[in-house]
């Protein structure tokens, strides 16, 4: 079946088309979701490409069984991806908290909303940063990337799978509502450019085989459903054959903490970030998705008015790139941390940056951050 | 007759009782022995009797007993 | 004499047995039937998997030396449409408890039931919460005992067949573990059909729903199982009820309907045969 991932060359594309798009390119053959704005596009678009490469569309009749499918499928063998918004992104925590303790690798794309409960379904928001990495219950580790651009759409859901992949974690992508919904130029590569990795394949034969047997990089090879390894999965705490061993602490130290550092100390080679103008920079921003669209703009325009402001944008949000924060902010006057929310990265902003003041920038509604906002808190900084 | 070798996993049997009760011919009691799991396992006592209808072995919940035809005694 | 010993220890998972379930619960009988079915039926065992959720029951996948996932209460169902949608060529099986699959999991089953998807549900009901040590749940009969109905339930439960058969599921049946033998023969059946099926095991808890209403033993309950039994094939499900003096079992429904997986697949076929 000739499949029809998207040919290469320039296309004028909505966010959400085009994280599709990254998801068909990555080998992403299953989604499973349910409709909720601003999200709901993903799915519609989905439902219209995955036929054409042979894929699974299935919309669920709820979020849980969304993620639970998508959770069922990627162990069948196949890349699979499910995308929601707030009130779907908490339904889903327990299940990404299975995902994490199963190692399933699969993508989750969160359209964030105002918040909190319904609060506004067709406005931006960026406050579901921190739900990402503590939503669920119990010690793990996720992976979550921010795109800023309908670019980014496409490249960062690529980087997903191929992190989720690799890492066989959950891969998020917290977007928010604007990047997922507007309309920007999308170059998309020849396909043979486009990097994309699979999980690792067991080395040995089924009756050797121990599903949660690690190797170096605390990953283990992952056999699926059908292939004759007739292994066992649980959401209990396991041994490394994959049997619950719940009455175990020295099990459970030794599985959460695997889960924990497989990825903390993989966080160098994980975390990506976006260093504008930050060499000689006094008054840092340290922004991510749309609002450090807004943020370029502004610290060039401070520039112009002689102040040395620099942007450091955040790709990766989980593992936070504390190293990269506490470097970019090294020597610096102050940083002001924009977010839509009501003060969530800024958090771990202050963690990084020991010297230096960190200020908030909340912005909550209709509007993200404009850029004469955002020169206007940089002029005020630079005059402190 | 005879024909049936009624196997006991003594070690396995969690003591319900259930293979003694519905065995059509009264070919199980309760053993005096203590396994295990502390219970009393079921003996075979009417080993002629067996008709072979496997009720005892499908009934277990223990999986602590089955049926072996005997291929000699054919 | 251990278990590796048994004519069936093939199908098990040997190094974790004994099993957790208490004397004379209904669950080993669950676990011994289906793998005779396996047996009978000779089954590639390397394209079966069994789902199954939280509960005693539960444990069940852990045991079967099969494919097979232990998900988060409520979820098999959900997780069992992802295995069998993403390779419809393995037979996906959900082996979970009344409290799994009806009360946290019974979005899951009506829709799954609703789409036909081929996935084949086995429900152990013995109702109420074992696990968590005997709280009542969706299919407690009225006034029955339990952790959280001392006083008596004053809830009315479901009747599992006529909501499977309401939902849109094409097999329905119900078996007590008294009938083991019938049970493994619909456990066949519903392994070779296509389509959603549901078989409802009514199944005895002597340690917990069985303390608190009567029947402290095995024995006590199973009698109730044979006494009250009365076999009604493709009698009404709505009137298939299960009281002290009449729990009717039986096939209720087999029919054929096409499957989600089928028309899926042929949509799939459909897209991209338009296009060269």
């Amino acid at each position: 079946m000739k499949d029809e991932t998207i040919s290469a060359g320039i296309y004028f594309m909505s966010g959400n088309m085009a994280c599709v798009e990254g998801a068909i390119a990555a080998g992403c053959r299953f989604f499973a979701g349910y409709p909720i704005s601003p999200a709901t596009e993903i799915a519609e678009h989905m439902a219209a490409r995955l036929p054409k490469v042979g894929g699974v569309f299935i919309q669920m009749e709820d979020e849980i069984a969304a993620l639970s499918a998508i959770i069922g499928a990627s162990y069948a063998g196949l890349k699979a991806m499910t995308a929601t918004s707030g009130p779907g992104f908490s339904l889903m925590q327990e299940s990404i908290g299975l995902a994490a303790m199963t190692e399933t690798p699969c993508v989750i794309v969160d359209v964030m909303r105002g918040g909190p409960s319904t609060g506004q379904p067709t406005f931006p928001g960026q406050q579901d940063v921190m739900q990402a990495k503590w939503g669920s219950h119990g010690d793990y580790e996720i992976i979550a990337l921010a795109p800023s651009s309908v670019q980014e759409m496409f490249d960062l859901t690529i980087e997903a799978f191929n992190l989720a992949e690799t890492y066989r974690v959950p891969a998020l992508l917290m977007v928010d509502g604007i990047t997922a919904r507007m309309w920007e130029r999308v170059v998309i590569p020849p396909a043979e450019e486009i990097k994309v990795n699979s999980r690792k394949k067991p080395r040995v034969p089924p009756d050797k085989y121990m599903p949660f047997l690690p190797d170096e990089d605390m990953v283990p090879p992952m056999a699926c459903f059908g292939e004759g390894y007739r292994f066992h999965v649980t959401g209990l705490t396991h041994d490394e054959l994959g049997y619950p061993r719940a009455e175990d602490s020295a099990v459970q130290m030794r599985l959460v903490k695997r889960l924990c550092d497989k990825i903390r100390r993989n966080a160098e080679k994980i975390v990506r970030v976006d260093e504008v103008m930050l060499e000689d920079a006094e008054i840092i921003i340290v922004a991510y998705g749309i609002v450090a669209r807004a943020a370029l703009n502004a610290i060039k325009r401070a520039r112009e008015l002689g102040i040395k402001a620099g942007l450091l944008r955040l790709i990766t949000l989980w593992p936070f790139p504390e190293k990269n924060v506490a470097k970019a902010t090294e020597g610096s006057k102050a940083v002001i941390v924009p977010e839509m929310n009501y003060g969530q990265i800024v958090r771990e902003v202050e963690r990084a940056v020991k010297t230096v003041p960190v200020y908030h920038f909340p912005k909550l509604g209709e509007e993200p951050h404009m850029p004469k906002e955002i020169l206007e808190a940089i002029v005020r900084c630079g005059s402190l | 007759m005879g024909r049936a070798e009624v196997c006991i996993l003594k070690d396995l049997c969690k003591g319900c009782g259930l293979c003694i009760h519905y065995c059509p011919r009264n070919v199980l009691e309760w053993s005096d022995e203590i396994n295990v799991m502390g219970v009393h396992p079921p003996k075979v006592v009417n080993k002629k009797e067996c008709t072979l209808c496997n009720f005892c072995s499908l009934i277990c919940p223990d999986l602590a007993i089955f049926i072996k035809e005997k291929l000699d005694a054919r | 004499m251990s278990i590796a010993e048994h004519p069936l220890s093939k199908y098990l998972r040997t190094e974790l047995m004994p099993h957790i379930w208490c004397s004379g619960c209904g669950n080993g009988i669950i676990l011994n039937a289906f793998i005779r079915a396996l047996d009978d039926l000779q089954i590639d065992l390397n394209k079966i998997v069994v789902v199954s959720g939280i509960g005693c029951i539960g444990r069940i996948a852990g045991y079967l030396k099969l494919d097979s996932f232990h998900t988060t209460h409520g979820r098999p169902i959900a997780v069992a449409t992802g295995i069998k949608l993403a390779n419809p060529q393995l037979e996906v099986v959900v082996i979970s408890g009344d409290g799994d699959l009806f009360a946290i999991g019974g979005n899951h089953f009506i829709h799954a039931a609703r789409r036909n998807i081929s996935i084949k549900v086995i429900c152990a009901n013995n109702f109420n919460y074992g696990m968590t040590g005997g709280q009542s749940g969706p299919t407690t009969p009225p006034k029955a005992v339990t952790t959280t109905t001392p006083y008596g339930n004053i809830e009315y439960p479901f009747n599992l067949v006529h909501l499977a058969s309401a939902a849109g599921a094409t097999y329905v049946a119900r078996w007590t573990t008294f009938h083991v033998g019938r049970l493994i023969a619909s456990i066949k059946k519903m392994l070779l059909r296509r389509g959603f099926s549901f078989i409802e095991v009514v199944s005895q808890c002597p340690e917990m729903y069985g303390r608190y209403n009567k029947m402290r033993s095995a024995l006590e309950m199973m009698e109730w199982f044979k006494r009250a039994s009365v076999v009604a094939d493709f009698s009404d499900p709505a009137r298939a009820e299960i009281t002290s003096d009449r729990i009717v079992v039986g096939e209720f429904v087999d029919a054929e309907k096409p499957t989600y997986e089928e028309l899926l697949y042929a949509n799939i076929a459909q897209t991209t045969i338009k296009r060269t």
